[in-house]
């Protein structure tokens, strides 16, 4: 692109016969829209040119794979070293069930799990609280104790697979009972590999799994910080999640600005208590939406791993290259899904991943096509995964690194997004920072705004959804085999829970309970040990976060319509 | 003298956080001239039904994404019931599979909303249904 910036001069002579022809072209047949935009309504040009990249400098914004600011990826050889991890959410009903299902995933050639836990344990309730009624088993699997947790590993080597758990407020308890699994089936916690998601602010702002307030909340998560660094240094402690607010109804460029602010507020919170961005630094991670503009989202985690570098380095100082560097795991869009002809999913699902590989992504989860009607089904969640297999081992994109880079629109467009997602930064910070502008409701005004207009875009066919507002058929999808969880989940849950408390050594339980109740008033404590503690004795979820409610009390919704 | 606007109660029950098509059609149903209180998550059957009766609203309409939804709503509608607020319309929408729609309707449920629903046919279906509503109590 140095020769194009030469030949600007001639580039624009002929631009001006383009312009020309195209001015006739259109007095025959206008453009089928007045504008183009993205999905992120960023406005895209007829055709992109060398001048669109005038002030391009390879090295300062692209450079080579592994190299600051790691536009190209984060490391030297990319897929041809080793391809993503396929990495499919799941989990439901209970221990045994999910089990099984992970069994056959690993079976089929997924390469780590990913656990999905039901609402109570996301929020910290045993399966026998009233508030659990009616949501056991149902979006995830029911753990309650220890117990439920050794069940569910069940004849998985944990020296063998990595683990994601998404689990964010009550993530101590959660990667304690790990932890603990580990310590039986004789795997030390410093071979644990996986990830907790662990972020709570985006659960404020778009997913809603919040127990404690932000201070108390921020302290658990820099516990985990430094707990891991000594302790699990193969695990990523936190997974700053851009998903939740893509899903939630936000633009591309504010799914990374308001994913990267999340991340400022957690290095300055973990900078306050005293631990070292180069060394923590390396153990964050971060989990992005595929969404449906392809071309936007290949810009898109161009311009989150080039901004996260130079955050790190520049507003950080952080000099150790593995901390300057965003790993992330991508999902593809769930809200993309659609109930009418749910096949064409398939279709969705396979050009969001193929963004996700071109973006660089570390690990990928592909939906199913039956997820807008209920969990996926064993069959639907095969095909997902073939998809991924697809990609990487038949389409050859998997072959040479970033290989869109040097693109004119993939890089105005990298550029774009970098600079709309700084604007949102900048504000972010003019407001005293994140947890300010979620208090104040700024993050969410924005998202908000920003799902409306997309819903009124569709029913005024501005945007187009196949099957929805343009090419739809008659269908009945009735007879669909969707995957119905069994109601019993609860009773069978509650019945064992029940049997585990007879069994367990209660004063043990009692006092370790007693000395998370001490450390969470003192806050030079680091609360890890105290948890893990008392989860090895079967202290339960609901016991540990209850002590844990009473102590640091609940958040309440800022309500934002 | 103008109609009495539409009072609807948008509830997220239980312990499910997908808000988005919640705050959609609350936005959407404001913008087609109802009153619309919403009422933020982790709500209890209990106090959505407290709610709607206090706000003496005319209808309710639920948002669960989580798979819940047969408990819910037959929650809600029994405590209607025993609240002698039957009257009260109640709808909902959200991820619900079909096979599911025939025995929430038999439960008392007036309409469920699947994804890919366009907010004016919510909207309209509320209207008609309140109308008619309104008609009976008057007579």
């Amino acid at each position: 692109m140095t020769d194009d910036k030469k030949n600007i001069p001639e580039i624009m002579e002929q631009r001006k016969k383009y312009e020309a022809k195209v001015e006739k072209v259109l007095e025959k047949r206008p453009e089928r829209r007045k504008e183009f935009h993205t999905g992120g309504n960023l406005h895209l040009k007829r055709v992109y040119d060398p001048s669109d990249l005038k002030d391009f400098n390879y090295v300062q914004d692209l450079n080579y794979p592994g190299e600051y600011p790691f536009t190209r990826g984060v490391q030297p050889t990319l897929y041809r070293g080793r391809l993503w991890t396929m990495r499919q959410y799941a989990g439901f009903g209970n221990a045994e069930e999910s089990n099984e299902r992970y069994r056959y995933l690993l079976s089929q050639g997924t390469t780590g799990l990913s656990v999905a836990f039901d609402l109570p344990t996301q929020i910290g309730y045993d399966s026998d609280h009233p508030m659990a009624q009616g949501e056991c088993g149902k979006v995830g699997v029911a753990i309650d104790s220890l117990a439920d947790m050794e069940v569910l590993f069940n004849e998985i080597p944990l020296d063998k697979v990595s683990t994601s758990m998404t689990i964010n407020a009550p993530a101590s308890v959660l990667l304690a009972m790990y932890i603990c699994v580990g310590e039986k089936q004789g795997v030390p916690a410093n071979q644990l590999a996986g990830t907790i998601q662990n972020d709570i602010l985006k659960e404020y702002i778009a997913r809603g799994t919040y127990i404690f307030p932000p201070k108390p909340s921020m302290r658990l998560i820099t516990d985990i910080f430094e707990f891991c660094s000594k302790n699990v240094p193969k695990w990523n402690t936190i997974s700053i999640s851009g998903y939740h607010i893509r899903e939630a109804g936000s633009t591309a460029a504010q799914e990374i600005a308001f994913t990267l602010a999340d991340g400022i507020a957690y290095v300055e919170a973990a900078k306050k208590k005293g631990l070292d961005p180069n060394v923590f630094g390396k153990r964050l991670s971060f989990f992005f939406n595929a969404h449906n503009d392809f071309l936007e989202e290949v810009a898109k985690y161009r311009a989150a791993r080039r901004m996260w570098a130079q955050i790190m380095k520049e507003r950080f100082g952080v000099t150790d290259q593995k901390a300057q560097t965003l790993r992330f795991h991508t999902q593809t869009g769930g809200s993309t899904l659609t109930a009418q002809q749910p096949e064409n999913n398939i279709v969705r699902v396979t050009l969001q991943a193929l963004a996700a590989v071109l973006g660089g992504t570390q690990s990928l989860h592909t939906n199913s096509m039956d997820e807008a009607l209920a969990l996926p089904s064993e069959k639907s969640v095969g095909i997902a995964l073939k998809t991924q297999q697809i990609i990487a081992y038949e389409s050859g994109v998997a072959n040479t690194i970033d290989p869109l880079a040097g693109s004119y629109v993939i890089e105005s467009l990298t550029n774009e997004i970098q600079q709309k997602a700084e604007e949102y930064i900048n504000q972010i910070d003019d407001m005293g920072g994140m947890l300010v502008a979620i208090e104040k409701g700024y993050v969410q005004k924005h998202i908000q705004d920003a799902a409306y207009a997309y819903q009124r875009a569709i029913e005024t066919n501005d945007a187009i959804v196949v099957g929805v507002n343009k090419f739809q058929i008659e269908e009945n999808n009735k007879d669909m085999k969707l995957l119905k969880v069994d109601e019993t989940v609860g009773e069978r849950q509650i019945k064992n829970l029940k049997k585990m408390k007879e069994n367990r050594d209660n004063i043990k339980v009692h006092d370790t309970l007693e000395a998370i109740r001490k450390a969470a008033r003192d806050e030079s404590q680091n609360m890890m040990p105290l948890i893990i503690d008392a989860v090895r004795n079967y202290a339960t979820e609901g016991e540990i976060c209850g002590i844990l409610r009473e102590e640091f009390g609940e958040y309440t919704e800022n309500i934002i319509l | 003298m103008a109609e009495k606007k539409i009072r609807v109660v948008i509830a997220k029950p239980g312990l499910d956080g997908h808000d988005r098509g919640a705050k959609v059609v609350a936005r959407a149903l404001r913008d087609a001239g109802m009153e619309v209180i919403y009422t933020g998550l982790r709500q209890t059957p209990e106090q959505i039904v407290d709610t709607a009766i206090q706000e003496d609203a005319d209808a309710i309409g639920i948002s669960i994404l989580s798979g819940a939804h047969s408990f819910y709503f037959s929650k809600i509608i029994s405590l209607l019931k025993d609240n002698n607020a039957s009257d009260i319309i109640v709808f909902g929408g959200g991820v619900i599979p079909e096979s599911d729609i025939p025995s929430l309707l038999e439960m008392g449920a007036g309409a469920i909303f699947g994804p890919g629903t366009p907010t004016s046919v919510c909207a309209k279906w509320l209207e008609k249904a309140v109308a008619e509503k309104r008609q009976k109590e008057t007579v």
